[in-house]
């Protein structure tokens, strides 16, 4: 059973269309990226998913039944644009948003303080918001979002506006939430922290969903069959040895090895290229490359421009 | 619990514990009990000081004949002393110094020299001796010059003074004391205070909205509340604190109100009063009499009047009028601070939505004037205008139906103006980057949620 299903979700505003026939599957334990240039849905999505608009069709279902109000308690949201009251203080107001999302004073209380001691904010609590510098502001917003131990995470560009370290901090403590049963939804443009951090991934562009897969297939799909091989010998002994299965893009001859990149026009196996070289050249280093994340996402962006 | 609850609490206790909120709440009324009371408490003490006056009487007509009052004291001087009393007032013990030509009969003018700029108690007793003294011997010639021995008499029976007293029939057919002048006063401190209730309380929201869209915290809430939640809340919030002022300052006029009561009207007068009260309700004929006994002073007659006006009903119905008030203009102004993003952009949208207000300003000052007017009718009638001209009027009495079909309008409209500003608003605190047409707000009412 899939833990968050949205079926042929499409919405539009007047003569905008944000969303177009979108099904996602998010699984139990999940991180799931869920990427796409601005403007293209995101935002759209997460709303629906937040219950905060509703679709024009299509149906969104949690646990297996269709969402429900109250579901709200077991969904965090972190927005990219987060801000809170600036001159209320900090306690009083990661208090008030537990208690929107349901916890009970104490309850609240509770989990707060152990927030509060485990990031080292104690010293906070009575400080307006406005005292805190952004990224300290962040780590408030951030334990509102998780104080109510929600089922589902929600998190758009959460590393916006930390410093690497901090950045670091909360990815632990992202992936930490994971371990802990916690199903996570991640939009970003950050690609590197996609590849980092999700396990799934949907590209969204211009309301539709052009992409959907696990990281790893996603990428397998997009390789090109192009390896980097670097190796001692002879060039057109090796060239001769490939045939005409090879189309070479680049070649370095130095004193002590001989640099390659080639693509392999017979995408068998790699394993048969490997042997044809090492017939005559001893390797040094030999790999295939896999596209990055960010790679995937200009190549189906821009691919998608392009059609009608 | 509730969200609606927790948002509404935050709204009322981050407002009401603000030390500006209990410095305004307390201090007002304080400022306005000065305001009141300190120039005559001032003009009180002022009276109790000793002007001595020197007067040269070149005329000889008055020597002994001035009457000498609680502030001034005449003192008659020799023509030799003149000029060494006019040299040296800014010294000597005379407060002025006053000159009666000698053709005083004539000219009509005298001069009153004087250091400071003579006070106006000591200015008006002279006036007021002169000119009876000068009556009075003009008269005296007068009747023995014409012969007719009871002039005096006659003459002193064709002075009249109305004094018009109203008296407000109330259903039960007992009759009331009324005043105009009060009517007035209370109809224009109620409808203004409504005024500047809805337009500051309504501009708060309008604030807080704003706030909510700018800081970006609206979309952290509506992901746990919905969106007309947060309106409500917010609103209501607010109205609870506006409400909390309120009643602040109905407890503290009434404390400054009873206590200046004591500080000015002894009690032997009020049980006077109290006496001629209860014969009044009984036999009107002797209550003539006895009230031209004891001639109440103005101060003791305001509090007369005042205690004839229905304190009750007006609070009350304050209290339905601002509420209606306030929830019609602050849910329109919490639509519109949803749909734009800056201040520039909100001036656009504000002015319709103030023009009524500021309008039923203009009208206050006529129909306090003229209660019972067609304008004054209808602007108690139309829902924008009928919180503050509808107040205006009811101190002078309106009929018990006028001002229930006058609060039907006014809440059915309300209730309106929420739903259309729920709607609005729903999508608005979402919209950011371009400034909404009215036809867009418009087309906002017809969104599925």
């Amino acid at each position: 059973m899939d833990f968050f299903n949205i079926e042929n979700v499409s919405k539009s505003f007047s003569k905008h269309q944000a969303l177009t026939d979108v099904s996602i599957n998010i699984k139990q334990g999940q991180v799931f990226g869920l990427l796409g240039p601005n403007g293209a849905g995101k935002t759209t999505l997460i709303r629906i998913i937040n219950q905060i608009t509703a679709p024009d069709t299509g149906k969104v279902y949690f646990e297996g039944r269709p969402l429900r109000p109250n579901d709200i308690h077991q969904i965090g949201y972190l927005p990219e644009e987060r801000g809170l009251y600036k001159k209320m203080k900090v306690g009083e107001q990661a208090l008030y948003l537990a208690q929107l999302k349901g916890l009970s004073r104490r309850d609240a209380l509770k989990k707060l303080k152990y927030w509060f001691e485990k990031f080292e904010i104690q010293a906070w609590w009575d400080k307006k918001l406005m005292e805190l510098s952004k990224g300290m502001q962040q780590k408030v917003q951030f334990i509102c979002t998780v104080l109510h131990e929600p089922k589902l995470l929600i998190f758009d560009e959460p590393f916006s506006g930390f410093d690497p370290i901090n950045a670091n901090l909360l990815k632990h403590e992202i992936l930490k939430l994971r371990d802990d049963g916690a199903t996570i939804i991640f939009s970003t443009h950050n690609m590197g922290s996609v590849e980092e951090t999700c396990d799934h991934i949907a590209l969204i562009h211009k309301s539709k969903k052009i992409l959907d897969g696990n990281i790893f297939d996603v990428k397998e799909k997009h390789k090109t069959n192009t390896y980097d091989v670097v190796y001692k010998g002879e060039f057109e002994a090796l060239q001769r040895n490939l045939g005409a299965e090879y189309e070479i893009i680049t070649h370095n001859e130095s004193e002590r090895v001989n640099e390659l990149t080639m693509k392999y026009l017979n995408s068998d196996s790699h394993n048969d290229l490997l042997m044809k070289i090492a017939k005559n050249a001893q390797v040094v280093s030999y790999s295939e490359r896999i596209p990055s994340m960010n790679e995937v996402f200009i190549q189906e962006v821009e691919s998608n421009n392009l059609k009608p | 619990m509730n969200k609606t609850w927790i948002i509404f609490k935050r709204e009322y206790l981050t407002r009401v514990k603000k030390k500006s909120f209990l410095l305004l709440t307390l201090l007002t009324p304080l400022l306005f009990a000065g305001i009141m009371f300190l120039p005559a408490y001032l003009a009180n003490r002022e009276s109790q000081e000793e002007h001595k006056v020197a007067v040269l009487d070149r005329s000889a007509l008055f020597l002994g004949e001035l009457n000498d009052s609680k502030s001034t004291n005449f003192h008659f001087i020799q023509q030799e002393e003149f000029d060494d009393v006019k040299d040296n007032l800014k010294d000597n013990e005379y407060y002025a110094l006053l000159e009666i030509p000698e053709n005083i009969i004539s000219a009509n003018r005298v001069i009153v020299y004087s250091h400071k700029q003579i006070n106006l108690d000591v200015k008006n007793h002279i006036d007021d001796e002169l000119e009876g003294n000068l009556e009075n011997k003009k008269r005296t010639e007068l009747i023995e010059r014409v012969g007719v021995p009871d002039l005096e008499e006659q003459l002193n029976n064709t002075r009249t003074s109305i004094s018009v007293e109203t008296i407000k029939l109330t259903e039960d057919g007992k009759g009331k004391k009324g005043s105009t002048e009060i009517a007035m006063g209370i109809g224009f401190a109620a409808g203004f205070l409504i005024y500047m209730f809805v337009f500051i309380y309504g501009s708060m929201v309008m604030r807080g909205v704003t706030e909510e869209k700018q800081n970006r915290i609206v979309e952290i809430i509506i992901s746990s509340a919905k969106p007309i939640q947060l309106m409500m809340g917010k609103i209501i919030g607010l109205a609870a604190v506006g409400l909390t002022q309120f009643l602040i300052w109905v407890i503290l006029m009434g404390g400054i109100f009873i206590g200046a009561k004591s500080m000015f009207i002894d009690e032997d007068a009020m049980q006077q009063m109290a006496q001629s009260q209860s014969v009044m309700m009984s036999n009107n004929e002797a209550t003539a009499q006895i009230m031209e006994n004891i001639e109440p002073d103005k101060i003791q007659q305001f509090y007369e009047q005042i205690q004839g006006i229905n304190f009750t009903q007006i609070i009350f119905l304050f209290l339905v009028y601002f509420l209606l008030g306030y929830l019609l203009y602050s849910s329109l102004m919490a639509a519109v601070a949803s749909a734009v993003d800056s201040e520039e952009d909100m001036n656009q949208f504000m002015i319709p939505i103030t023009v009524p207000l500021i309008a039923a300003i203009i009208i206050l000052t006529n129909v306090i004037k003229n209660p019972e007017g067609s304008l004054a009718f209808w602007a108690s009638h139309i829902p924008f205008t009928s919180p503050i001209i509808m107040m205006v009027r009811i101190p002078f009495g309106v009929p018990w139906y006028e001002i229930l079909i006058s609060i039907a309008i006014l809440a059915a409209s309300t209730f309106g103006a929420i739903w259309m500003a729920a709607k609005i608003y729903r999508t608005g605190i979402l919209m950011y980057g371009k400034k909404p047409s009215w036809k867009e707000l418009g087309k906002w009412l017809t969104y599925k949620s």
